[in-house]
């Protein structure tokens, strides 16, 4: 889409844009360019010297037991996020759209979580879970649970699931409760006419509708499990115990940051910026198909 | 309502007061918690009635601070609203800029420059730290605000959303303005600006949040913790060693510190929030 009608000036538009692309240059284009050169070179720990090295590092990379152990937490991670999070999301939208008074206390009380830093979300359920103080822990060894996040990896992992799941809910149940109020309530009349019972309806009509809505949330969600969580993941368990919840973003921290091999952290981060661009590119095809219709 | 249904009426308040009850339990448990002196606190399971120590803790953590860095949470309120301010004004100010060229004129190199700001959408900051943070040592921007803002700044989200916006002003209103000999300029201040309240207002809500919830830059950027903001200082607040070295109460304290700005600017903003969040992200 263009605008007919323009201004005919040289120099402002330049003037214009200039803040913004010395800023874009300088924090961006350098920085992913540098990642994208020392990806594909050899450094020593004190960056006394450089060796090229090709596609070494992504083939180290791609041999590395402790990056596919990463890979795959991430996977489990970030499937879990997102089918938990829209879940819960969904069925609290669809019982509040139904809702004559009340809808906006709910939708305020409901929308807090997005306004609560991730970090701040995992101290809040890592208190609850404490293995020796926590209420929530303390209800689960009632219960005959033997709860301990800072051992057991599969709890720690669903824990950090749990927490980036439920700072999700908010930003998920606004998409979906628009979603649901933009459906025509004639269809809904109609089916009901004919007589579909409600959960059917929700099958047949309301789901299928709302699949734009769902489908632009799971990228969303799959971007902000692979990025955004790390916060969590650092309040919460550090990666921890061993490397149970080491998701990609955090290895690319503590391979870089902590562990100081600059190339492999390099070949890291481009193959997770290649996975973001992938997730982009689906999604702006996607709303490109969805204009038109 | 389509149809009369007892059961499901039942069920809605039902399913909805647990989802309220997932919301605000760890909230009221973390009020309830800072609240307490510290052994009452370590006393498991944890009272579920607000104590009598408020005045005190909040009073301690605000003055003097938690644990081994011990900088008082007053100041690292102020940091965390310096940060969110300069990121949320900053992105806003440089964005609207830079839509407005791209939009209204026509001139050399402006499929390039479009490309440029747009390729920026894809990658946020935590996938190229470590070459980011090479840049912004190099310019000695470490241990400063510009060096925490800055490189949060270069990213188009907030450009991408003014550019959807100008394109559906009317055609009409820029043709007058230049009928009426304005410069380009006047449109913007006179037009072009007004128009955008409602999306500047939503956009700021959005990037004070996203400001004020920043961690992984703002940790590795500040080694000095007189600049360390609350989202970041809570965390550090947090013993690894063990239980007894934390003072959970005053944590706790802190950590509610910490949720009501962002939660008020929501709260306030509401409206336009939602408004802006859902008809500017699809």
């Amino acid at each position: 889409m263009e605008k007919r009608v323009v201004f005919n000036e040289r120099w402002l538009p330049l003037l214009l844009l200039l803040p913004q692309l010395c800023i874009t240059t300088v924090f961006f284009f350098i920085p992913a360019g540098e990642a994208l050169y020392q990806s594909l070179f050899r450094q020593d720990a004190f960056g006394m010297s450089m060796e090229f090295a090709g596609l070494d590092n992504f083939k180290v990379l791609f041999t590395d037991p402790s990056y596919l152990t990463a890979f795959r937490t991430t996977a489990v991670f970030s499937v879990g996020v997102t089918l938990l999070g829209l879940s819960t999301a969904l069925t609290l939208a669809w019982f509040a759209d139904r809702l004559i008074r009340g809808k906006t206390m709910v939708r305020t009380i409901i929308v807090w979580p997005y306004a609560i830093a991730p970090a701040i979300a995992g101290v809040l359920w890592m208190f609850l879970f404490n293995p020796s103080l926590g209420l929530v822990s303390h209800w689960l060894k009632v219960m005959g649970v033997n709860w301990n996040y800072l051992l057991n990896g599969t709890q720690a992992l669903m824990l950090v699931t749990g927490i980036a799941a439920w700072k999700q809910i908010s930003y998920n149940f606004l998409f979906f409760l628009a979603g649901l109020q933009s459906i025509p309530k004639a269809l809904l009349e109609a089916a009901a006419i004919d007589g579909a019972r409600s959960w059917k309806r929700f099958w047949t009509i309301v789901f299928p509708l709302l699949t734009p809505t769902t489908f632009f949330l799971l990228i969303i969600n799959m971007i902000y499990s692979f990025f955004d969580t790390f916060a969590i993941i650092d309040a919460v368990t550090q990666g921890g115990p061993g490397k149970s919840t080491e998701i990609l973003v955090y290895k690319v921290y503590n391979d870089g940051f902590k562990g100081l091999d600059i190339g492999g952290s390099a070949a890291q981060s481009v193959i997770l910026m290649a996975v973001v661009i992938v997730l982009t590119i689906i999604q702006f095809r996607h709303v490109e198909r969805r204009v038109s219709y | 309502m389509v149809e009369q249904n007892r059961l499901l009426d039942v069920l809605t308040w039902v399913v909805l007061i647990a989802g309220i009850a997932l919301v605000g339990f760890p909230i009221y448990v973390t009020f309830v918690a800072s609240t307490l002196t510290a052994d009452q606190v370590m006393q498991a399971p944890m009272t579920m009635i607000p104590g009598s120590h408020l005045v005190d803790n909040y009073r301690i953590a605000l003055l003097h601070g938690v644990g081994e860095s011990a900088i008082p949470v007053g100041r690292m309120l102020f940091n965390s609203l310096m940060l969110a301010l300069g990121i949320s004004l900053g992105k806003i100010s440089v964005s609207i800029l830079s839509a407005f060229a791209v939009v209204y004129f026509r001139f050399p190199f402006r499929k390039i420059a479009f490309w440029m700001i747009f390729v920026t959408l894809m990658l946020p900051v935590e996938v190229r730290i470590m070459p980011t943070y090479k840049v912004v040592s190099d310019l000695g921007l470490i241990n400063t605000r510009g060096g925490m803002i800055l490189p949060i700044i270069a990213s188009a989200t907030a450009t991408f959303l003014f550019r959807q916006m100008f394109l559906t002003v009317p055609e009409e209103l820029a043709e007058a303005a230049r009928v009426d000999g304005a410069r380009p300029m006047q449109f913007f201040r006179h037009i072009l600006l007004p128009l955008s309240m409602t999306t500047i207002a939503a956009l700021f809500v959005i990037q004070f949040i996203y400001g004020w919830n920043q961690y992984l830059w703002p940790l590795l950027i500040t080694t000095d913790h007189n600049l360390t903001p609350i989202v970041v200082g809570v965390t550090q607040m947090i013993s690894r060693s063990g239980d007894a070295a934390t003072a959970w109460n005053l944590v706790m304290a802190t950590v509610i510190l910490a949720m009501i700005p962002p939660a008020f600017v929501v709260m306030l903003m509401q409206r336009w929030f939602v408004k802006g969040l859902i008809e500017t992200e699809k």
